[in-house]
């Protein structure tokens, strides 16, 4: 079905450029796109690959943060208190502008855009991995305490495998946002990468290219969301996942 | 060495409510309980009954007074008591099989006979083909069996149980109380029971410990002579008559000037 709705958009599309004539540098048919983004199609993938390296990496860098923070925040009200708004500061900051201070600082390399994309994407992981560690029923604290449980092992065994449904919540907006972030950083700053490639080919208003890596992004946003769901499935089957719970 | 297992000495709980006001929760409470007797606790809601559960399973602090189990007094949980709470309390990502090893993979006693130990546990009480499942397939009375298992799998000499039946439909709850006193005709265990049914303390019970509202403190110790092995059916024996008649007395009838 969903298969069938997008088709039927690109089909309109198409129709739509031609019967109305519609020059190729405003709007271009969904076929003259095709044509001009696989006439290169080597130089496409490469440009692909490394957003999706930039994504994966922030990502990565996201979940690596946000577990030790969220354990952190819910460790006592004091902490929470000093941390919480230095999170709120990174979230204040625009990203945009950050970006090339950033590379300025960090130099032109991979890492601002690293860094950037964690920026972007980390925030709402911290949230759910924080709220996942809070909401575990009383009764179950109280059952590991009956069995002497100590604070690591009570961490280990209940806090967060109950967060894990909430991880994966988290973990889902982020990969959405983390491909955001790759592309404003490579805006900013890079010589490679779909973001890079979106902003040459509108430079020379190579258009048909431009809205090529766009779709490439939105398919690359939707394969990566829907392998993170399949993680969950896979090795967490008792998660009740996205259906029952709310992102 | 005394005669009794758990000491409860003029034990008093009080907890401090947000706006710092000191709020009693039970007022000298002296109950002494003999090896594998079994004891309910009854009182109307928010007597402290939970309350006093949770100071004998140590899992909360006495403000006066002292809890002793075997002479010692309880300052945490104890490793040889087992409790079973309200709601099943489950472990969500785990199987019924881990869920009851629990207890002994926390306490890093899992030894190589532990899941024939669990299996035989859930088999007395008729899960041994549900081992593998996950709590969220079970019903209700199937989650409640398989709480009462973990509580049972470390084979500790105490058992605390907070109204472990109230949000069960009343056939599985009927059933699960007939478990109850096989497992503990099977596997004698001193076991403090709280409950807000009257009925259910009467069939179970050796003694009846009756809690006056907040804050609770003891109305009087009710001794149940029904003979065992007991079984539903009974209610109409005079004994069954005579202690359910005196709980019921001492937590609605009475007026302020007969309770104790």
């Amino acid at each position: 079905m969903p298969i069938a709705a997008i088709s039927a958009l690109f089909l309109v599309w198409e129709i739509a450029c031609r019967a109305f004539a519609i020059p190729s540098y405003i709007i271009p048919a969904p076929s003259a796109i095709w044509t001009e983004t696989t006439a290169l199609p080597g130089n496409v993938a490469w440009h692909t690959m490394v957003t999706t390296k930039t994504v994966l990496l922030g990502f990565l860098v996201s979940l690596l943060v946000s577990l030790p923070l969220a354990v952190l925040l819910t460790s006592s009200p004091l902490v929470a208190a000093a941390v919480y708004p230095l999170l709120v500061l990174t979230q204040a900051i625009p990203k945009v502008a950050l970006a090339p201070i950033l590379v300025v600082v960090l130099g032109t390399s991979e890492l601002p855009r690293v860094v950037v994309t964690f920026l972007v994407a980390f925030f709402p992981l911290v949230l759910s991995i924080a709220s996942g560690l809070v909401s575990v029923p009383p009764e179950l604290i109280e059952l590991g305490r009956a069995c002497k449980a100590n604070r690591w092992t009570e961490l280990w065994r209940i806090r967060l495998p109950f967060a894990v449904p909430f991880i994966f919540s988290g973990l889902k907006a982020a990969i959405a946002l983390a491909v955001v972030g790759a592309v404003v950083a490579e805006f900013v700053n890079s010589d490679a990468g779909l973001g890079y490639l979106i902003q040459t080919s509108t430079a020379f208003f190579k258009v048909q290219l431009a809205w090529g890596a766009l779709i490439i992004l939105s398919i690359m946003g939707i394969v990566l969301f829907q392998i993170v769901v399949a993680i969950e499935r896979i090795f967490f089957p008792w998660s009740p996942g996205i259906d029952k719970q709310t992102l | 060495m005394s005669a009794y297992v758990i000491e409860i000495q003029n034990v008093s709980k009080h907890f401090v409510s947000r706006d710092r006001d000191r709020v009693a929760a039970l007022i000298d409470v002296s109950v002494s309980i003999r090896r594998n007797e079994f004891v309910c606790l009854v009182g109307p809601s928010g007597c402290g009954k939970s309350t006093l559960l949770r100071l004998v399973g140590g899992l909360l602090p006495v403000s006066q007074g002292r809890v002793m189990i075997d002479g010692r007094p309880v300052l945490e949980p104890r490793a040889e008591t087992g409790i079973v709470f309200q709601s099943p309390t489950l472990l969500p990502w785990a199987s019924v099989l881990d869920n009851v090893l629990f207890p002994l993979k926390m306490m890093k006693r899992i030894a190589p006979d532990s899941p024939g130990r669990a299996r035989s546990l859930l088999k007395l009480v008729g899960l041994e083909d549900f081992e593998g499942k996950y709590p969220r397939e079970l019903s209700g009375g199937m989650q409640m069996r398989t709480g009462i298992c973990r509580a049972l799998v470390h084979d500790p000499d105490i058992l605390l149980m907070d109204e472990p039946f109230s949000s069960l439909d009343a056939l599985t709850r009927e059933e699960l109380t007939l478990e109850l006193m096989r497992i503990w005709r099977e596997q004698p265990k001193t076991v403090l029971f709280v409950t807000h049914s009257i009925l259910e303390s009467v069939m179970l019970a050796d003694r009846v410990v009756v809690l006056s509202p907040r804050p609770g403190r003891i109305a009087e110790i009710v001794p149940v002579d029904v003979p065992r092995p007991r079984q539903f059916g009974m209610e109409a024996l005079d004994e069954f008559q005579r202690a359910a008649g005196r709980i019921r007395e001492l937590i609605f009838g009475a007026g302020r000037d007969t309770v104790h």
